[in-house]
């Protein structure tokens, strides 16, 4: 009796590699368009032509009336407004300065600080043209050289932030996407992370006071933008980077900003999402592992004891 | 047999193989069974000692289960004194004592009730009595109420956590 | 009263009150299996494993998951996935479980198809298997609705739809079985009673009754030969076992089990560490929003071809083919009207034919139900859905007309 085996097992492998392929890679692809990462780069920004100098940077800032809207909390500047209030005059609330030199690209910032909806790519939004004016003030230069004076303005930033090494999944998310996006499940909401309570009303005025951001943010961004917990795993990582490059790749029309991030602040914001929505990967690689070593020693040892039974029945 | 023999040892081998397996998954079933991280975190609760005031009965809440705090009166501590056992109950924060245990009848579980007016517990389910320090009064309960593990941080007694004070209570044998 | 007399050992005490010799040679030493077979019969076997499997994992997140609208989700992807120690374990374990013993029913069900082994005293073991099949899809579809995501919301909803019978409008029966006037917690509630007691009740059932059914006929074999198992089994009891055409359940063919199980173990472990997206579909990572249908709906993998029987069509044509698609199967014993029962490839061409036509159009069927119902491939969903009615119906044609081999 030949042993048609080998030829019935390729027939079922490849029937079933064949339905796969369609239903999985062939189906996605038909589904959802492919956009290609730009790595970051940014390549409609300008690029920057003067060297900063810091210290004169330190002066601009001061001056040039950032901080009637913005914080700097190392550099012992508080913000003129609770988020709450900042929220309801501007729709979220204006970002720390603090470590915006680590975590956003400096060509982003450079034309965040002269344009703002030109930077951010709301622009279809925030028509000057049209008197839509975005609720960041334009920086119309302090008297010098509009380019100079930002160029010392961005390496300002860069020299007070957190170094590259030091930068944390929880600095890159907090800055580049906290003020709008809640994590619920690693108790971040969009004015801070919710502390405990002892008392359940304490616990719900922090609440209400969320709730009260939620709707002016609402209000200006047309829908609350949502909760990201699961993100990671609801959209892959490929898709959050390009969305974070551009959002208009993939939602024409839409009020969410261009991030603005660099490449390094990019991967701690996926790995903070990770954090959120895979926190057990680590664990599940080193456990996968582990499992694949014993199975293929279990199928090796019911084949021994296969052919040591079978021996006599041929 | 020759053959029976092979066969024999190489399903027995598969056998343990298997085994081996099946441990493994009782053990991440074992895993799953455990309390989870957030039930073993909540099993702390700080208490602000300087609420309380002195012959008021206030009750509390650690790990679900009922705490009893009375900060006791001159009066109380008095008579605390006379019984070295009654005095290695109470908890000293701040300069003031208290009374700090878990409200549980020690008998069978029910909550026993305070009196201010002869500053004891009487619990309804059997009769038992405790005094003003935690202490049996009245059979049937067959030890004072039990003191929760704590913690003296400044004014604050943290529930929970294991300090030097609870632990001379515990190797005293005033609680367990 | 029956004669019992002072036990000699602990197995001889069993054996006067519970037979358990007797059953065991019933059930394992003396259930003899033809040798002409090939690894395709230890499908169910792999089946067992799989259902084991999901029974086991479902046991720990059942300790876990909280069945009403407001919980599900969170208790899922927060509780289980972040919290319970090896909880992200059982998930994907149950998530990829449940999509593979689709895979292996299907290899199951053709395997059984092409050797004809539904015909001549095996009809039981097919309708019962057929059964099984619908009490696995309303086990899978009912376990889907449980994480409480937009896929689980909107499967439910699009579903439940159907049976309002197209033109019948029948919404108040529509809402009976919902509970309420959309999937919500009334909805949510039923289908984990459904998921968790009932239908795993009548799976174990079911199983019982397909194992019954297969003890007399016993299980066939690759030429489809009728094979005279007592003398068989005499030649292999008086010490031939290399001529004997048969051989023991246990432990000869249980090793041969044991070793495709083992097999299919390493691939099926590969899943769930390493390549589990199929199985848990993106779209249900986002928690259900009732007044948000997402971009891309669709039915998991396995009700894809009978999704895209229903789809081409008017809704009233739709709904009755895809009855006609549910029930047509079942009927299979009947609809074959030749007398041979033996591998498709020696019944001749006609049925060697519809075979592998029947089988590459449910793949086809398959992958347009994925797709949007747009542009080609809409055509080629409905060429494909007109093709399985004509076939079906062309069946008891095809087999009359052959040959006895």
């Amino acid at each position: 009796m030949k042993n048609k085996e080998p030829l019935i097992l390729a027939v079922v492998v490849f029937f079933t590699l064949v339905t796969y392929y369609l239903v999985e890679p062939f189906a996605h692809h038909q589904m959802h368009k492919h956009v290609e990462s730009e790595g970051f780069v940014y390549a409609d920004l300008p690029a920057l032509t003067k060297t900063g100098n810091a210290a004169a940077g330190k002066d601009l800032v001061a001056n040039a009336g950032c901080a009637g809207c913005h914080s700097i909390k190392v550099a012992g500047m508080p913000a003129p407004m609770d988020a709450v209030t900042a929220a309801q005059s501007y729709g979220v609330n204006p970002p720390d300065l603090s470590n915006a030199g680590a975590v956003f690209d400096a060509k982003f910032l450079a034309d965040l600080i002269k344009n703002p909806a030109h930077a951010l790519n709301v622009e279809h939004k925030f028509d000057a043209a049209k008197g839509q004016m975005h609720p960041m003030v334009p920086f119309y230069g302090m008297g010098g050289d509009i380019d100079q004076e930002i160029a010392d303005m961005v390496a300002y930033l860069q020299s007070i932030a957190v170094n590259k090494e030091d930068m944390t999944p929880k600095i890159a998310f907090e800055n580049a996407c906290g003020r709008c996006h809640a994590v619920g499940y690693e108790k971040w909401t969009q004015i801070g992370e919710k502390p405990k309570f002892k008392h359940e009303k304490d616990g719900l005025a922090f609440d209400i006071k969320v709730m009260e951001y939620q709707d002016s943010l609402t209000k200006y961004m047309g829908k609350l933008p949502p909760d990201l917990s699961m993100y990671i795993r609801s959209r892959n990582e490929h898709y959050i980077k390009t969305f974070m490059e551009n959002p208009q790749n993939y939602l024409k029309g839409t009020a969410m900003p261009r991030v603005g991030v660099n490449a390094e602040a990019a991967d701690k914001v996926i790995e903070y999402l990770e954090d959120s929505g895979d926190a057990k990967r680590h664990e599940r690689e080193h456990i996968g592992k582990n499992v694949m070593i014993y199975i293929v020693i279990f199928a090796i040892f019911a084949l021994l004891w296969k052919k040591q039974v079978w021996k006599d029945l041929h | 047999m020759h053959n029976n023999s092979r066969r024999g040892f190489m399903g027995k081998a598969f056998g343990v193989v298997a085994g081996v397996g099946a441990v493994g998954s009782l053990v991440a079933m074992k895993k799953s069974w455990d309390p989870l991280p957030s039930v073993k975190a909540a099993g702390f609760t700080t208490l602000d000692m300087s609420i309380y005031q002195e012959g008021v009965m206030v009750t509390e809440k650690w790990r679900g289960k009922p705490i009893f705090v009375l900060k006791q009166s001159a009066e109380m501590l008095e008579k605390a004194k006379q019984n070295p056992r009654d005095i290695e109950r109470l908890v000293e924060v701040d300069g003031a004592h208290y009374m700090m245990c878990i409200g549980l009848c020690t008998h069978l579980g029910c909550i026993p009730a305070f009196r201010p007016e002869s500053n004891d517990f009487k619990c309804a389910c059997h009769g038992g009595e405790f005094d003003a320090s935690g202490m049996v009064q009245l059979v049937p309960p067959p030890r004072g109420f039990d003191i929760p593990p704590f913690r003296i941080d400044g004014t604050k007694l943290v529930l929970g956590e294991v300090g030097p004070e609870w632990q001379t209570m515990k190797d005293n044998g005033i609680t367990l | 009263m029956a004669h019992f007399t002072k036990a000699t050992s602990v197995k001889d005490w069993l054996n006067q009150r519970l037979a358990i010799e007797k059953v065991e040679k019933v059930m394992m030493s003396e259930y003899w299996i033809p040798k002409n077979i090939n690894f395709l019969w230890a499908m169910g076997m792999v089946l067992v494993i799989t259902f084991a499997l999901l029974v086991v994992s479902g046991i720990f997140l059942l300790m876990y998951y909280v069945p009403t609208t407001a919980e599900a989700f969170n208790s899922v992807n927060y509780t289980i996935m972040r919290e319970v120690d090896f909880g992200w374990l059982w998930r994907h374990v149950h998530g990829v479980a449940a999509s593979v013993v689709f895979l292996v029913i299907y290899i199951h069900m053709f395997t059984g198809i092409y050797y004809g082994s539904y015909k001549n005293g095996r009809e039981l073991i097919w309708i019962s298997g057929m059964l099984l099949f619908v009490a696995f899809s309303a086990e899978a579809f009912s376990g889907y609705m449980l994480p409480w995501g937009q896929m689980s919301y909107w499967a439910g909803m699009v579903i439940t739809n159907l049976f309002s019978g197209g033109s019948l409008h029948a919404d108040g029966f529509v809402e009976w079985i919902r509970g309420d006037y959309v999937p919500a917690q009334a909805f949510l509630g039923r289908f984990f009673m459904l998921h968790v007691l009932l239908i795993p009740l009548a799976i174990m059932g079911l199983i019982g009754l397909h194992f019954g059914a297969l003890r007399i006929p016993h299980v066939n074999n690759q030429d489809g030969e009728e094979i005279d198992f007592d003398i068989e089994a005499k030649k292999y009891l008086d010490g031939d076992k290399a001529g004997s055409k048969v051989m023991r359940f246990a432990n000869d063919f249980m090793s041969k089990d044991m070793m495709v199980v083992g097999i299919f173990l390493i691939f099926f472990f590969y899943l769930v560490f390493y390549n589990y997206g199929f199985a848990m579909d993106p779209v249900n990572f986002d928690p259900a929003d009732g007044l948000k249908t997402p971009t891309h709906i669709y039915p998991e993998w396995y009700f894809l071809w009978s999704y895209e029987i229903l789809r081409p069509f008017n809704i009233d044509l739709g709904l009755v083919l895809f009855a006609f698609a549910q029930v047509i199967f079942v009927l299979l014993p009947f609809l074959d009207r030749s007398p041979n029962s033996c591998a498709a490839n020696r019944r001749g061409p006609l049925f060697a034919g519809w075979f592998w036509l029947m089988l590459m159009n449910m793949i086809v069927l398959t992958s347009m139900g994925k797709l949007p119902p747009e542009g080609i491939f809409s055509t080629i969903g409905l060429v494909s859905a007109i093709l399985f009615v004509v076939m079906w119906l062309a069946l008891p044609f095809i087999t009359k007309m052959e040959k006895k081999v």
